[in-house]
């Protein structure tokens, strides 16, 4: 068809690696977008949907080369063009929002003459009107004070204004297409949320064509019009949004929607085992390994990408028909699996009154009689049960690391009382004997990191052994090591190899096994899955639920993720700028009365599903500190009240009917009438995705 | 150009690669790493053997052949003196080496050390010693090597610890940096949490990451203690005559330059093979540990 | 910002008084003091009495230190033994000398240094950057004096372009001696070339692979003005200190040079005093070079504040 905007023919990218050997990035893709469509491109880490994504511009990351096929923007093929050819189509027919906004925007220039750059390079607007222009753009975007914002540095902006900075230069020249680099990842939730609405209104304004690359199937679900599913560098599947979600037509499709956790369900989701392999590799199909449909055939054959009659569906698999026949909704709630937990009633953890902060009121500043500034945490009362999971949720600066951080004694408390039995855990690990630290455990977010790179997984897991348990002999520590492998899914043999030999799933499995070895009382989970695949992320959860169960472990978990907490918690402590807000079993958090901002948390929540629409309760100012008075959430409540909210600090209210459900807020719980009618809205939607 | 056909479970088929084993690999593929170290590993052999591979005793003076132009006897010619020059200057770096190698050896170990204890304990510890490393460094670096050297004497031991230790700053500075990189990474941070002791954590932990950037460090200082080695021989103060020296004898035979300039050339070059072979091999080990950290063409 | 740079000042003075308090304690701590030091093997109980009760040897350290620290603030360096003269007016001219032939090699080297640093970095891997690599290389390895010798053996000797020695007397006109050390000034300018291109060539190639400037190019903005407006301020910035550091290190390397070409510079005045064993001479000397350096390092720390956003500004 030769009205499409972008036509990808059998396009295949490679590289040649150190050794010498080729390495295919992409294979055989062919893909096309209409004018004004939105393409949600979608895979986990390593599938090549970045650099499809880059190829439409004609760009290429340095060493990549394309082995075959073309990208035709327009009838023109991309990689046969000159620079000057390409200079005058970036920017201007295709523009790009990068990633990472902070780093893409050049440190030593003002935003508003980057934004200026643009726009004289890219759009045809006589020059007296330029700065009026850039302007309009900025306000375009939704951000407050385009004059002020427009003489400042990158830097100077948070990461909400800075991605926003770079939506409105990718306007400037009122592109016929965008491509979106995965632009909300490392955003707050909230501020997703506002960014993605404002996308879609763009985009629907101005009637322009969009290709949004990420891993987040809640994401995709809300933007786009149809998905593209990439798996190790091919089309899995190419359908529109409602089918895919509905009813997916290749397994892989099927693994990963059944792997994501879902606010409405509990329990954990099902996870997929193995990893994807490097493009090109199998003889047969790619997914084939991994797949539970797989027969022989899968194995030698690989499937083409055939079209499903009827609709305009594409996919890559023998046994299509097979896989769309069966409900899926149906199956969906049968696979998620609920722990049931017995916690104990002695409590593990307590937390009273805990108050820690960042800031070192030196001797200059008291001399200087300034206000001391406000903590970074106060407030803190919580008490976690033996055996019971607590869930920590929040945005940044919300404090829930360093909370963690203090609990483990990495960092000092300034007031208040921590207790773990009977020992006092407001004293600094340096000073904590042995055995206390042997009881509480600390795993961290990012895989990469908490792994010692010159260690082998071994030595990694012998440390808390040698240290702990002294008078284990060395042959004793080696089938110990085992054990613990073996405990989390990993065989023996990977004691021998190094962490820049493993994936991310398989790192975080060791500092799991590492934290255990210990075979501690606590076990404080820093983020644990946040930088995980999705479908790496479910194993991840029912280990740590396995391993719970079996050694009556107490966790306290952090998460962004409100699913996941869905997913994995017993009780749940919502927090903002370092306070409390509210209290409660999952069950409570999760269903009304809410505080207003785990409202605003439920809203913004993008479910892997095309019906669902986010709610945005509240502004996504940027917060730089705690307010010095009154109630944290003040700045930014729906529901704030001038006089009350910004003086008085909220007092703790028990919700009637629920034991330990807390809310800290001014406004009475009677008065959260309209919250009854939210529950019967989220019912109904419940209700609607069950039907279509 | 074959596919890379590792199979599903490649992971687990890869052999044990440690980290060392792989910037070893990347080293083998430079050429101009593999040609600096050759070109030490010849200079070695050299300072090692020459005594007993040359053609001619450096030390004999041939009173007929006297700043002689070079012959098929004296490939080089003769010096002043009418000592052979080829065989001179293949023994004139014997001393630099040794003085240098444990100068090194010395400056990396105590430099090292320091730096991660510093970068890690942090605070005002941390600070002053900053200010006294800054303060050391901008003296400069000839004055101390001199001052030294004319108060204590020309002793090659003494002339290592001097090098061992002024040439410690620089090590004490990158080895800091690292630490300071690596302590915030979570596996620093888990130690702490574990409750290892803080000696454990900067031995364990620290050390073996730090290593590698030493080791360039290591090797570019070697090459800064040559120079200021000969330099020192240069002006005078270096190892005495009769022992052979290049900067020595470079700066003895300018006198002849005019007529007879192999006498300056001869050690001039071999002392030039060894620095820029240590250069190069510097260079390619920093690339092949991956803390080159450019990699790709722009657009 | 005031307090920014109040803040540097103020540190930096700091790091003097330590220097002042190094070089004191790094003297007093060589075995005898500078009588025994200066008259060496020749020394009479009645020649050493004399000499200390002339240069005041007598009193104690620390009233020495504060002597010699309150004399160095207002002018007076000290009195040099082997000259009887102050120090300040032995050194004189030989410090113009020295700053004479520094500062033309540092106009002639920076701008050379960073053009071509620019440029390999643009070529990365290419034939210009692969020679200039290679030259750079060179430059760094050889030591000053080989280098001079070189260019001397070719340029004075086998053609007679340049004198192979500075034949002036230390108080001569500048535009007199400028002629005559062309010499050095190549030595030095070969040698501050090749340290800084290495780095400014780093300092390019990081930018250029950078999130954001890829991202310009991925605006549509040619590349000449990327390179102009986007890359090149970015990759300046670090080498301001690559620049200062270079400086600092010719302070040390300069005597060198200067003796190998008689230059009646400070440099070979110090190798001279240290000769003597005048150790009032080069206490002085070493003051005065390492104030250079804390000067010169402070005029890079204030010129990176105000040409860093990120550091003029803070997150509004």
């Amino acid at each position: 068809m030769s009205d499409h905007l972008v036509n990808i023919n059998d396009l295949s990218i490679g590289y040649y690696n150190k050794r010498g050997s080729l390495v295919y990035v992409l294979k055989n893709i062919s893909l096309q977008i209409k004018p004004g469509e939105t393409v949600g491109l979608v895979g986990e880490s390593g599938c090549g949907k970045s650099t499809l994504g880059y190829a439409m511009m004609g760009y290429l990351r340095p060493g990549s080369r394309v082995l075959g096929g073309s990208v035709q923007y327009d009838g023109r093929d991309m990689f046969a063009l000159t620079p000057r050819q390409l200079e005058s189509i970036r920017g201007t027919e295709i523009a790009l929002i990068p990633q990472n906004a902070g780093k893409s925007l050049t440190p030593t220039i003002l935003i508003g003459r980057q934004i200026i750059e643009s726009i004289e390079y890219n759009a045809n607007v006589p020059k007296n009107i330029v700065e009026d222009r850039m302007l309009e753009l900025l306000a375009q975007v939704r951000l407050p004070n385009p004059a002020e914002i427009s003489k400042r540095y990158p830097h100077q902006l948070s990461g909400g204004q800075q991605q926003r900075v770079a939506v409105a230069m990718a306007l400037a020249g009122e592109p016929v297409m965008l491509v979106l680099d995965e632009p909300t990842t490392g955003l707050d939730v909230t501020t997703q949320a506002h960014i993605l609405e404002l996308l879609r209104d763009i985009v629907y304004k101005l009637g322009t064509a969009m290709l949004y690359i990420s891993h987040d199937m809640g994401v995709i679900a809300r933007v786009s019009d149809r998905v593209v599913l990439m798996y190790a560098g091919e089309i899995a599947e190419d359908s529109p949004t409602k089918d895919i979600f509905k009813s997916p037509a290749h397994p892989y499709a099927r693994g990963l929607l059944e792997s994501i956790p879902r606010l409405e369900l509990a329990g954990i989701p099902k996870s997929m085992p193995g990893q994807p392999p490097l493009p090109g590799t199998l003889p047969g199909c790619s997914f084939a390994p991994r797949c539970p449909f797989a027969t022989e055939i899968c194995s030698t054959n690989a499937p083409e990408l055939t079209s499903i009659p009827g609709k305009s569906r594409l996919v890559r698999c023998h046994h299509w028909e097979h896989i769309v026949a069966s409900d899926f909704s149906m199956e969906m709630k049968n696979v998620f699996h609920v722990v049931v937990r017995k916690p104990q009633d002695k409590p593990a953890i307590e937390l009273s009154n805990v108050e820690i902060t960042y800031h070192q009121y030196g001797l200059i500043e008291r001399l200087q009689k300034k206000p001391e500034p406000p903590s970074t945490v106060s407030g803190i009362t919580l008490s976690v049960r033996r055996g019971e999971t607590l869930a920590l949720v929040g945005e940044s600066g919300s404090g829930k690391s360093t909370i963690v951080r203090a609990i483990s004694g990495l960092l000092p408390t300034k007031s208040g009382k921590i207790q773990y039995l009977y020992d006092d855990l407001t004293v600094v690990v340096d000073n904590r004997p042995l055995k206390l630290c042997k009881q509480i455990q600390l795993i961290f977010q990012n895989p990469d990191a908490s792994l010692n790179p010159r260690h082998t997984v071994a030595e990694i897991i012998d440390q808390p052994l040698k240290l702990y348990f002294p008078k284990m002999n060395r042959d004793e520590r080696r089938t110990r090591q085992i054990e613990l492998l073996e405990r989390v899914r990993l065989d023996g043999h990977y004691r021998l190899r190094y962490p820049g030999q493993l994936s991310g799933g398989e790192k975080q499995r060791i500092a799991i096994a590492r934290a255990f070895a210990a075979m501690p009382e606590v076990v404080l989970c820093d983020e644990v899955t946040s930088s995980l695949d999705v479908s790496v992320q479910a194993a991840v959860l029912d280990l740590l639920t396995d391993l719970q169960q079996e050694q009556k472990t107490t966790y306290i978990f952090i998460a962004h993720d409100l699913a996941v907490v869905r997913a994995i918690a017993d009780r749940v402590a919502v927090l903002y700028q370092g306070r409390l807000c509210e209290v409660g079993s999952v069950d409570e958090i999760f269903s009304p009365p809410y505080h207003p901002y785990t409202e605003t948390l439920m809203g913004a929540v993008l479910a892997p599903d095309p019906g669902a629409e986010p709610k945005l309760l509240a502004s996504d100012t940027p917060e730089l500190s705690p307010p010095a008075q009154g109630c944290a959430f003040q700045r930014r409540c729906p529901k704030f009240i001038p006089g009350t909210c910004d003086i008085e600090t909220p007092p703790w209210q028990s919700i009637t009917g629920s034991e330990g459900h807390k809310i800290r807020c001014h406004i009475r719980p009677g008065i959260f009438a309209d919250q009854v009618i939210l529950k019967r809205i989220y019912k109904e939607s419940k209700g609607k995705t069950q039907d279509s | 150009m074959t596919v890379n056909t590792q199979s599903t479970e490649q992971k687990v088929v890869l052999k044990r690669r440690s980290p060392l084993l792989e910037t070893w690999e990347n080293l083998r593929r430079s050429w101009s790493g593999m040609l600096g170290l050759s070109l030490i590993f010849l200079q070695v052999l050299i300072a090692l053997f020459s005594p007993y591979i040359v053609p001619h005793d450096p030390q004999e003076m041939d009173s007929k052949d006297r700043n002689a132009p070079p012959s098929a006897e004296h490939w080089m010619g003769t010096d002043k003196l009418g000592r052979d020059m080829f065989s001179r200057s293949l023994v004139g770096g014997r001393v630099a080496l040794v003085v240098t190698v444990f100068g090194i050896a010395l400056a990396m170990t105590w430099g090292g050390l320091t730096g991660i204890l510093l970068g890690f304990l942090g605070g005002w510890v941390d600070e002053v010693a900053m200010r006294i490393v800054d303060a050391l460094l901008a003296i400069p670096w000839l004055l101390v090597l001199l001052i030294i050297v004319s108060t204590f004497g020309t002793d090659p031991w003494i002339q290592t610890l001097t090098f061992g230790f002024t040439y410690g700053y620089t090590a004490i500075r990158v080895a800091r940096a690292a630490t300071l990189d690596y302590v915030t990474h979570e596996f620093v941070l888990a130690a702490r949490a574990r409750g290892e002791r803080k000696i454990t954590i900067v031995l364990r932990e620290l050390l073996p990451n730090v290593l590698d950037v030493l080791m360039v460090d290591g090797a570019m200082n070697w090459s800064w203690m040559l120079l200021g080695f000969s330099s020192l021989s240069f002006l005078g103060f270096g190892v005495p005559p009769p022992t052979p020296d290049w900067g020595f004898m470079i700066a003895k035979n300018r006198e002849i330059l005019a007529t007879q300039p192999w006498a300056v050339f001869g050690p001039a070059l071999m002392l030039s093979i060894l620095i820029v072979g240590i250069n190069l091999f510097a260079d390619a080990l920093a690339k092949a540990m991956g803390l080159d950290r450019s990699q790709g063409a722009p657009v | 910002m005031i307090v920014l740079i109040a803040r540097r000042f103020f540190l930096a003075s700091i790091t003097l008084f330590i220097i002042s308090l190094l070089v004191f304690i790094g003297i007093e701590a060589l075995p005898g003091d500078a009588a025994t030091a200066y008259l060496g093997q020749s020394a009479t109980k009645e020649s050493l009495k004399a000499l200390r009760e002339e240069f005041g040897l007598n009193t104690p350290a620390p009233q020495r230190y504060l002597n010699w620290l309150g004399g160095f603030l207002r002018g007076d360096l000290g009195q040099s033994m082997a000259r009887r003269k102050p120090v300040s007016e032995v050194i004189g001219n030989q410090f113009r000398n020295t700053v004479v032939l520094a500062l033309a090699a540092s106009l002639v080297g920076i701008p050379l240094a960073i053009v071509l640093g620019v440029i390999t970095g643009l070529t990365r891997d290419k034939w210009p950057d692969i020679l200039l690599s290679l030259l750079a290389i060179l430059g760094m390895t050889l030591p000053g004096f080989v280098t001079a010798t070189v260019l001397v053996y070719f340029f004075s000797i086998r053609v007679e372009w340049f004198p192979a020695i500075a034949m002036i007397p230390s108080d001569a006109p500048v535009s007199e001696i400028l002629p005559n050390i062309i010499l050095p000034i190549i030595t030095l300018t070969f040698v501050m070339v090749a340290h800084i291109l290495r780095l400014v060539r780093t300092n390019m190639i990081d930018v250029l692979t950078s999130d954001y400037v890829q991202m310009a190019r991925l605006k549509g903005i040619p590349m000449v003005r990327v390179i102009f407006l986007h890359a090149l301020p970015n990759a300046m910035l670090p080498t301001i200190n690559v620049v200062a550091l270079t400086i600092a290190w010719l302070l040390g390397g300069v005597a060198i040079i200067e003796t190998v070409f008689n230059y009646p510079g400070i440099g070979k005045l110090m190798i001279n005093a240290i000769g003597d064993q005048d150790l009032g001479l080069v206490q002085g000397i070493a003051m005065i070079l390492a104030g250079i350096y804390v000067g010169v390092n402070l005029i890079a720390d204030l010129l990176t504040l105000f040409l860093n956003p990120r550091l003029r500004t803070t997150r509004g």
